[in-house]
C-alpha cells in the first residue's frame, strides 16, 4: 500500500505517495526528479548518494523514503545560491577535485557536513570525515585540497578570527 | 537492488510496536536506523512481510548514568554515543568504539539497539556487552548479555519483543579496542577489546566465532599475575573462528593473540 510522505527538499515542500520499499535515493531521483544524487554501489559503501537529512550526511540508498517523512533534505542541487556556486562546489572546480564527476555530489554533501561540524579540519579530520565516500579517479589528493580551500574561504568569508593561532593554522593548512 | 515489497507501520510507542508485531507475525521486523536491515533487504537476503518503524518512538534516545550503570536507549545513534560526554566519562571504551563504527554517514543513522538485536559477531558493541555483563532490557523483560548472543544473528528476542535500552557497568579504567581491518570503515577481521574493571581485566573478541567471545583463559592468566604478553598467548584458547575470504581460522587465532597483547599494553601505557 502506498504511504504518504511530506518533506522539504532544497526548500521546496513536497507531498507524494510512495511504496514503502522506495529507497530515499530513488525517491529523490525519480519522484522529485533531482538526478544530481547518484547511485554508485547499491551496497552502502561508496557514498555517491549522500544527501543531508535534517543536517546529517546520510547515504540515501540506506534509508526508505517513508523514514524521511517530515524531514528537511538538501541535495547537491540545493547548494548554489542565486547562480553562485557553494564554496565547496567552487573549490572542487578550482582544485580539480574531480575527474569523471560521478562521486562528486556525494563528496561535496559529506564535506558540507564535515565543515559544519569542524570548520577548520586537519588533513586527518578531512580524511576521516570523508571515509564513507569512494572516488575511483582522483586518488583523493585534490579532493583533500578542495576541502582545505573551501574551509579557508568559508572561514575568511565568515569573519575569520584574527591573531597568531588562526594565522598559524591557516599557514599550516596551506603548507600541508 | 530494490527491496521486496512490505507493509509499513510507524509506531508511536513501544506498546503499539509490540501489538503490531504480534498481529503481523514472525515475518515482520523492527526498523530503527535500518543500517543492518536495509542492506540485507536490498540484496533480498531479508524479505520481511512488514516493517514496524520505531524510529520516532520518544524516550529511546536517552543516555544516563543510574548508580553504577550506564543506561543507553535503543535508538541512540553511533554519532551520539561517540560525542556524548556522559559516555566518555562513564564508559569511554564505548564512545571510542562508536567513533570507529562504519563511516560518518553510517554513524549518523545506525543505532546501538539495532546492532545488539542484529547480533552480528562482526559487530563491535556485542563484544563490549558480553565482556562487561551488559543487560539488554526489552519490552518483555531483561536478558543478560551472556544469554543473549546465542549464535550467528540469533538471540532470544521473540517476534514481538523490542529492545528498550542496554545497560553497561560504569567502567572508566584502562581500556582499548583494536580492530584489524583492511580499510578504516570496514568491519573488523578480528577485534580485541580490553577493559580493567574492579581491579581485574575483561577481554573480548570480535569476529572470532558465531557470537562475540570472551578470552577467559587470558583473563584468568592475568588474574594469576602472569604478564600481559604471557596472558595474551592464551587469548585464542578454546576458539574456533570461521575461515572466510579475508582470513583463515588459524590467522584469526593469531590475530586474537597479537591484538589482545597490543590492546593490553596500550591500555596500560
Amino acid at each position: 500500500m502506498a504511504e504518504r510522505v511530506r518533506l522539504t527538499i532544497n526548500g521546496v515542500a513536497r507531498e507524494d505517495l510512495v511504496e514503502p520499499r522506495t529507497l530515499l535515493v530513488h525517491y529523490i531521483r525519480e519522484v522529485a526528479g533531482l538526478t544530481g544524487t547518484h547511485v554508485g554501489c547499491d551496497t552502502s559503501q561508496c557514498g555517491a548518494c549522500t544527501v543531508l537529512v535534517d543536517g546529517d550526511a546520510v547515504k540515501s540508498c540506506t534509508a526508505f523514503a517513508v523514514q524521511a517523512d517530515g524531514a528537511t533534505i538538501t541535495t547537491i542541487e540545493g547548494l548554489a545560491r542565486d547562480g553562485e556556486l557553494h564554496p565547496l562546489q567552487q573549490a572542487f572546480w578550482d582544485e580539480h577535485g574531480l575527474q569523471c564527476g560521478y562521486c562528486t555530489p556525494g563528496f561535496i554533501m559529506a564535506s558540507v557536513k564535515l565543515l559544519a561540524d569542524t570548520p577548520e579540519p586537519s588533513d586527518d579530520e578531512i580524511r576521516i570525515g570523508l571515509e564513507g565516500n569512494l572516488c575511483r579517479c582522483t586518488g583523493y589528493v585534490n579532493i583533500l585540497k578542495a576541502v582545505r580551500t573551501a574551509s579557508r574561504r568559508m572561514t575568511e568569508a565568515g569573519g575569520a578570527p584574527t591573531g597568531g593561532a588562526a594565522a598559524g593554522s591557516a599557514a599550516a593548512r596551506t603548507a600541508g | 537492488m530494490i527491496p521486496a515489497s512490505f507493509d509499513y507501520r510507524r509506531a508511536h510507542d513501544l506498546d503499539e510496536a509490540t501489538r503490531w508485531l504480534g498481529e503481523l507475525g514472525p515475518e515482520a521486523k523492527v526498523l530503527a536506523g535500518g543500517h543492518s536491515l536495509i542492506p540485507l533487504m536490498r540484496l533480498r537476503l531479508a524479505q520481511p512481510s512488514a516493517l514496524v518503524d520505531i524510529g520516532r518512538v520518544p524516550g529511546l534516545d536517552t543516555i544516563r548514568v543510574d548508580g553504577d550503570r550506564l543506561r543507553i536507549g535503543a535508538l541512540v545513534r553511533h554519532a551520539a554515543l561517540a560525542r556524548s560526554e556522559v559516555v566518555r566519562r562513564a564508559l569511554p571504551l564505548l564512545a571510542e568504539m562508536a567513533a570507529e563504527v562504519g563511516d560518518q554517514q553510517v554513524r549518523a543513522r545506525g543505532t546501538l539497539g539495532g546492532v545488539i538485536a542484529h547480533a552480528d559477531p562482526a559487530g563491535d558493541y556485542p563484544t563490549l556487552a558480553l565482556m562487561l555483563d551488559a543487560e539488554i532490557v526489552t519490552t518483555h523483560g531483561s536478558h543478560p548479555a551472556r544469554d543473549f548472543f546465542q549464535h550467528l544473528f540469533t538471540t532470544p528476542l521473540q517476534p514481538d519483543e523490542v529492545i528498550r535500552e542496554v545497560t553497561f557497568p560504569v567502567a572508566a579504567g584502562p581500556h582499548r579496542y583494536i580492530k584489524f581491518r583492511r580499510r578504516r570503515c570496514d568491519w573488523a577481521i578480528v577485534g580485541a577489546a580490553v577493559q580493567q574493571s574492579d581491579g581485574g581485566w575483561r577481554l573480548g573478541l570480535t569476529n572470532c566465532g558465531p557470537t562475540p567471545m570472551r578470552a577467559r583463559a587470558a583473563e584468568a592468566a592475568l588474574a594469576e599475575g602472569r604478564t600481559m604478553a604471557e596472558a595474551a598467548l592464551q587469548a585464542a584458547e578454546g576458539l574456533t573462528p570461521p575461515s572466510d575470504l579475508r582470513a583463515s581460522s588459524d590467522y584469526r587465532r593469531h590475530l586474537a593473540r597479537v591484538l589482545t597483547r597490543r590492546a593490553l599494553e596500550q591500555a596500560a601505557a
